[in-house]
């Protein structure tokens, strides 16, 4: 059974029939929001999300502005710090990084694997839906001093239906992936065959798919409990000591798995020739989406180190490399991957690239980070240092969605982003990423307590490193802002984009700029992993 | 310059609906296990009392008067498995385009499934269990109650194949497949259920 949905044409004719303005505005909201284009489906995840990037950006620069001078309450009380540290950390996580690399998966994986539609295209436009009203309850349930931790019972009840209801949306959208790419793919294209960002998309998606149920088990657990009688799970304190695990490391790798796609993809474009080392970035891919799947599953892997004897060392040692180590070996395998397939060939300098890599190597020293604290020696468990490996991965992850926008806006919209606004906003987001996550990790060596700013001392050297924290913080949300209303005026007004700007390799961009409806006349036969280069002359690609 | 890739020939049956079936499946059965490895960490975490005998010590973690409603949970081990059967038939039935023997397979685990639901609805009053009485009871209902959604999203399934059938797409192996396998899958829900909840409690 097929369950494919065509899609007639696009709704326009009713402002040219003389609807007025109005009646040519619903219908267009209307067009976006029952359509089963996972283009449109996409791009509504992608832009939801880099609004909430902007938003918990600003957030992040509020909690930090706090921390200067002698700490305390200058701008917000109590109940406000706690409700916004409770708010960075879930739109962060569920509002923005899972939903943009989701987003950019939908919208371009179908046209990359050659098919003409998605998998259950109405399951992932229910998934956007749900997934919308569930951070929404989850945001205002916070707003009103519910959350973890929160004050006020029925609130809290609401952010733990939000949680579920926020995990199944995204489920369904990931089942709806999940399932084109294995399924859809056009003739000849074996799963050896795919791109590197449906690779990324298929194996992120998969942990994704086991992960987010086990979320959405543990708020029924939790809201039942919270609900009836708080005899089990602590109450409302006891939320973040069930449900914290999925909005930090190593669940927030899970969310940054299929970026490293985005990264390998454009990488393979730059170097403009065929991926010699194609093999290693889809084995790097997927050892950072299984061992980031498998870090998320264990609740024991630091480690002590200390009073232990030296067969204990071993046994410890392991299941650390393991869990901590192997998605960081995963990243830094498709990173190398990738500067070795640029230095072997004669790259060109495409403006996607830079946000890109540098969003990569941002998760990398997320990763890091991740390592180090959880050696116990280090004494970094429950500081400010937890808080700087988020800042790295998800901001991290904000930047390689910054790159995969700029690379395939052109074939979403059919207009280019100007090439310096990508450089330049590319190189302020990496300024903000560092500021906002490296200061602190600085501030964690000093002992700094995690998500809160008083009973602490913040004069001295700890003034500078929050202020820089705080101030990386509002750099980020200039840049996203920036961002969203440079691509939202060059995908209205600016230069068209041809059909191939990127002179690439995957199926995508044999079509149309703005791909059509449909993607493809007819199915497309495939017999390498670079089609494209198949049908360029000879001596133009290696 | 636009690159035209040949058109490649018409691309085999996609079987949508059948991985589909098994992705969610896969996802329903990290939420089912999910919430069993919460239930087997609290059993295990429970302090321990004096039995009721005096005679030994046990885990404080069941209520003191609990009555399992153990045949009925019993009997819907049974009941979930003839199911898979009838589910399996009308898989057969629906291979060789008999359409009279596919809707009765799907009227039998319609019934079979109703039954199912039925039994498990009627384990709460025969346990006489209260909901905020402690932390097995809100547990027992949480898990149980997923179950129980799971079963009703079989039931919903059971419907719209059965609808397909009797309209005249009985032939739809790709629908009765992915129906059969996530009978299939509430059966591995069930009984992993059955064992630790309902048997070792």
């Amino acid at each position: 059974m097929t369950t494919f949905d065509t899609h007639a044409a696009a709704p326009a004719a009713a402002s040219s029939s003389g609807a007025g303005a109005l009646g040519a505005l619903v219908v267009g909201v209307g067009s976006w929001a029952t359509t089963t284009d996972h283009k449109k489906i996409g791009r509504l995840f992608a832009v939801t999300a880099l609004l909430g990037g902007a938003a918990s950006a600003v957030i992040g620069a509020l909690l930090g502005f706090e921390r200067i001078g002698a700490g305390g309450y200058l701008i917000l009380d109590l109940d406000s710090v706690v409700q916004l540290s409770s708010l960075y950390r879930v739109v962060l996580s569920f509002g923005v990084a899972l939903p943009l690399m989701l987003g950019i998966a939908i919208a371009i994986v179908p046209l990359q694997i050659g098919s003409k539609a998605i998998a259950f295209g109405r399951l992932a436009l229910f998934g956007f839906w749900m997934w919308l009203a569930g951070l929404l309850l989850c945001i205002s349930s916070i707003a009103a001093n519910g959350g973890p931790g929160g004050g006020e019972a029925k609130m809290v009840d609401l952010f733990l239906v939000g949680v579920a209801i926020t995990a199944a949306g995204a489920l369904a959208a990931t089942v709806s992936l999940v399932t084109t790419v294995l399924t859809n793919r056009a003739p000849g294209m074996s799963l050896a065959r795919v791109p590197m960002l449906t690779w990324a998309a298929l194996t992120g998606g998969v942990s994704l798919l086991l992960t987010l149920p086990v979320v959405v088990g543990t708020a029924i657990y939790l809201y039942v409990d919270h609900h009836y009688g708080r005899l089990a799970f602590g109450g409302n304190k006891g939320v973040n000591d069930w449900l914290g695990w999925s909005m930090t490391q190593p669940q927030t790798y899970v969310f940054a798995a299929i970026g490293v796609g985005v990264v390998a993809e454009i990488a393979t474009v730059a170097s403009g020739r065929r991926h010699p080392l194609r093999a290693i970035l889809l084995v790097g891919a997927g050892v950072l989406s299984v061992a980031a799947f498998g870090g998320a599953t264990q609740v024991q892997h630091a480690l002590t180190w200390t009073d232990t004897s030296g067969s204990d060392k071993v046994k410890e040692l392991l299941p650390f490399l393991i869990f901590n180590g192997l998605p960081v070996l995963g990243a830094l395998v498709v990173l190398g991957g990738c500067v070795l397939g640029l230095a072997q060939g004669k790259p060109r300098v495409i403006a996607p690239l830079v946000p890109a890599v540098l969003g990569l190597g941002m998760v990398l020293a997320g990763m890091a980070g991740h390592l180090v604290a959880q050696f116990g020696p280090a004494g970094l468990a429950g500081t400010v240092f937890e808080e700087g490996e988020f800042n790295y991965v998800i901001y991290g992850t904000v930047l390689m969605g910054i790159g995969a926008i700029s690379f395939w806006g052109p074939k979403l919209w059919g207009r280019s982003l100007p090439r310096s606004a990508v450089f330049g906003l590319g190189t302020l987001g990496f300024l903000g990423t560092v500021l906002s996550s490296l200061p602190l990790y600085v501030a964690g060596f000093a002992d700094q307590p995690a998500g809160v700013v008083d009973g602490f001392a913040y004069g001295g050297p700890q003034e500078l490193w929050n202020g820089l924290a705080a101030a990386g913080s509002a750099i980020l949300a200039v840049t996203i802002v920036l961002f969203a209303l440079t691509a939202a005026r060059a995908f209205r007004n600016g230069e068209p984009a041809g059909d191939d700007p990127w002179d690439a390799q995957t199926l995508e961009w044999s079509v149309s700029s703005p791909a059509p409806a449909d993607n493809f006349a007819s199915v497309p036969a495939v017999s390498s992993p670079e089609p494209l280069f198949d049908l360029k002359p000879t001596g133009s690609v290696k | 310059m636009t690159h035209v890739l040949p058109a490649g020939p018409q691309p085999a049956p996609r079987r949508q609906l059948l991985v589909g079936t098994g992705v969610v499946s896969a996802a329903g059965a990290l939420l089912i296990g999910g919430m069993l490895s919460i239930w087997l960490r609290f059993r295990d975490a429970a302090p321990l009392r004096e039995s009721s005998d005096g005679l030994k010590q046990i885990k404080d973690w069941l209520p003191e008067d609990l009555k399992m409603a153990e045949v009925l949970t019993n009997v819907g081990l049974v009941t979930v498995g003839v199911a898979c059967i009838m589910a399996q038939w009308a898989v057969y039935s629906s291979r060789r385009k008999d359409s009279r023997h596919t809707s009765m397979a799907l009227g039998m685990t319609l019934l079979m499934s109703l039954a199912l639901l039925n039994g498990l609805v009627a384990v709460y009053p025969n346990m006489e269990i209260v909901l905020a009485d402690g932390p097995y009871q809100t547990m027992f209902y949480a898990i149980t109650g997923t179950l129980i959604t799971f079963v009703l999203a079989g039931v919903a399934f059971t419907l719209a194949a059965l609808f397909k059938s009797t309209g005249g797409r009985a032939g739809n192996t790709d629908l009765m497949n992915a129906h059969a396998l996530y009978w299939y899958f509430l059966s591995a829900a069930y009984t992993a259920v059955w064992f630790v909840v309902f048997v070792q409690k």
